[in-house]
């Protein structure tokens, strides 16, 4: 079990690390459960993921999950990803975040750095729209290629809108 | 015009190559998988794999869904080892609300999972053995998959997409019956096991066509996102089990076995001892097995009893707000991740304090990690590529989500 305090230390020092090396970069940092999470800014981000990956005290080699998140009463922070990385040596997992408005959903692809992110992402283009800038075949891969709308986006609904061989007039919903 | 179609026309140069399709409802993929495959006579040049074809939305019918209705939507991830995904999904939500589960339901929970994880490996086993042409062991070290089915039948009523557990324990104790199969699973199974092993470990023809089919580096495995047997056949020994361990996994003594080459048969072997491992383990929880109550005092998530209901006032709103869907639970976001068939499996649940999920996210192992595919099996020949497949055990469900 991760303790609290172990939790507590290793935000401090990803903190440190980050400040240390990109003293913009970082807008906020808390404690979720036995996660640190740290929100980074959008500009700075590519850098930031390389450098926790690369440098030999954060080592940070494992990309765990990424997804997307959409709050839409968030104004300027509409959209935001997630990415949990993970240092397999001395097992100690955090969690980023980057968020953006929903005019400008381009970020950094990641997978120059983790192969892995490459479906990953596709993933999230495929159901919120996110741009990966750098992301080697940007295309939907779970739902159809003809489908012209980001399901997961808040203000779409369960069932899809346009079909209209659905009728619950007898039955309601 | 089509992916196939555009495949014959890009491919300019003189030399003619086969283009076919391996998929989506081929005998030999074990579930719906398509691969576009560019042949050089018996060769592959090229592969692109389609995936999407049993996708069913999850995570967004989770958004819709009150907490303990989403448990049998995780039945239908991985539907070889439904009952791991069913308490990893209440452990998220246990650690959302903040909820100790006794220690005799976490003993019960891991007696599940491991059986589970037997019957998964089972699977995977047999059926890269039937793939190199050995049909004896997917007709007779099966049975062991139907024995294990039997069990969780005993305990919860379903046998494939179990929805077993409650948020907050177990929904009832193990009667006589269950401890009874236990026994008899527990004497017959390591006879069946080693019995599969004498067959097919040391064959000649097994070994001969699965050391290095479709190997994978443990570099390449980490980069890939690879996690459990997979990543472990590669010679990395991530076993979530045991880097943040659950369910009271520290209470017991195992081994993690890791193979070297990370091909098929070191992926066969590390399920192998695996299962070895698991028996281990439901021999030490059943001997260890704790007295005590099988649920947490949660009564806003946990089901009352059904005397209760009509007795009781308390009892009656509780059943009532449940099983309307009318829980609140506390704000907050939450990853929990457990070591499924195929690995880490992980939950990230987002909480907005209503009744569904916010948000949830589902870390799916083979979804990640069969991104690797068409790196594995190019330049290899057809036939290594159907066992590559197989002994990657990538199962439709949890790829498609």
């Amino acid at each position: 079990m991760v303790s609290n305090e172990m939790t507590l230390q290793l935000k401090e020092k990803v903190e440190n690390l980050i400040n240390a090396k990109f003293p913009n970069a970082l807008i906020s940092t808390s404690l979720e459960y036995d996660f640190p999470v740290f929100e980074l800014d959008k500009s700075q981000f590519l850098e930031v993921m390389t450098f926790l990956k690369n440098d030999s005290q954060a080592n940070f080699g494992f990309l765990t999950t990424l997804c997307g998140l959409h709050f839409p009463e968030n104004g300027d922070k509409e959209f935001g990803m997630m990415y949990q990385l993970h240092n397999l040596n001395s097992n100690e997992r955090i969690r980023i975040k980057v968020f953006m408005p929903k005019e400008d959903m381009k970020i950094n692809s990641l997978t120059q750095l983790w192969p892995t992110a490459n479906w990953m992402e596709r993933q999230e283009y495929d159901f919120f729209g996110f741009k990966f800038i750098g992301h080697p075949n940007l295309v939907r891969i779970l739902n159809m290629d003809e489908m012209n709308y980001f399901p997961m986006r808040k203000e779409y609904p369960l069932e899809d809108g346009s079909r209209d061989d659905k009728n619950d007039k007898m039955f309601g919903r | 015009m089509n992916k196939q179609e555009e495949f014959n026309q890009t491919s300019n140069s003189e030399k003619v190559y086969n283009i076919i399709n391996l998929g989506p409802t081929h005998p030999a993929t074990h579930g719906i998988f398509q691969n576009i495959l560019k042949m050089d006579g018996e060769i592959i040049m090229e592969a692109e794999p389609t995936v999407g074809y049993i996708h069913r939305a999850f995570e967004k019918l989770a958004e819709h869904r009150p907490y303990n209705q989403v448990t049998p939507i995780t039945d239908r991830l991985n539907y070889c080892s439904s009952p791991i995904n069913n308490m990893g999904w209440h452990m998220t939500v246990e650690k959302l609300i903040g909820c100790e589960v006794p220690k005799r339901a976490q003993y019960m929970r891991v007696i599940i999972m491991e059986l589970s994880r037997i019957s998964d490996h089972v699977i995977c086993t047999t059926i890269i053995g039937q793939d190199t042409g050995a049909t004896t062991g997917f007709l007779y070290f099966f049975q062991m998959r139907e024995k294990i089915y039997e069990i969780f039948e005993e305990i919860c009523g379903a046998r494939l997409t179990t929805n077993i557990g409650r948020i907050g324990g177990m929904e009832r104790d193990f009667n006589e019956t269950v401890w009874k199969k236990l026994d008899i699973f527990l004497k017959e199974f390591p006879e069946f096991l080693s019995e599969f092993q004498r067959l097919i470990e040391r064959n000649r023809i097994f070994m001969d066509r699965t050391i290095d089919c479709g190997p994978i580096s443990a570099e390449k495995a980490l980069a890939y996102g690879f996690t459990g047997p997979n990543l472990r056949a590669a010679g990395v020994d991530y076993d979530v089990r045991v880097a943040m361990p659950y369910s009271s996994y520290e209470d017991f003594e195992f081994k993690i076995p890791i193979g070297q080459n990370g091909d098929t048969y070191d992926r066969f072997m590390v399920r192998i001892e695996e299962m070895w491992e698991s028996i281990s383990i439901i021999k030490q929880a059943i001997e260890k097995m704790p007295e005590g109550p099988i649920h947490a005092d949660v009564p806003e998530f946990y089901l009352p009893d059904k005397e209760d209901v009509y007795s009781k006032m308390e009892a009656l709103i509780y059943h009532f707000k449940i099983v309307m869907g009318e829980t609140d639970v506390p704000k907050g976001e939450v990853y929990h991740s457990v070591e499924g068939g195929n690995g880490e499996l992980g939950f990230y649940l987002v909480s907005d304090g209503g009744r569904t999920p916010f948000r949830l996210h589902f870390r799916r192992p083979c979804f990640i990690y069969y991104q690797a595919y068409p790196e594995m099996i190019v330049n290899g020949l057809l036939s290594d590529a159907i066992l590559t497949l197989s002994s990657l055990n990538v199962i439709a469900g949890e790829l498609d989500a």
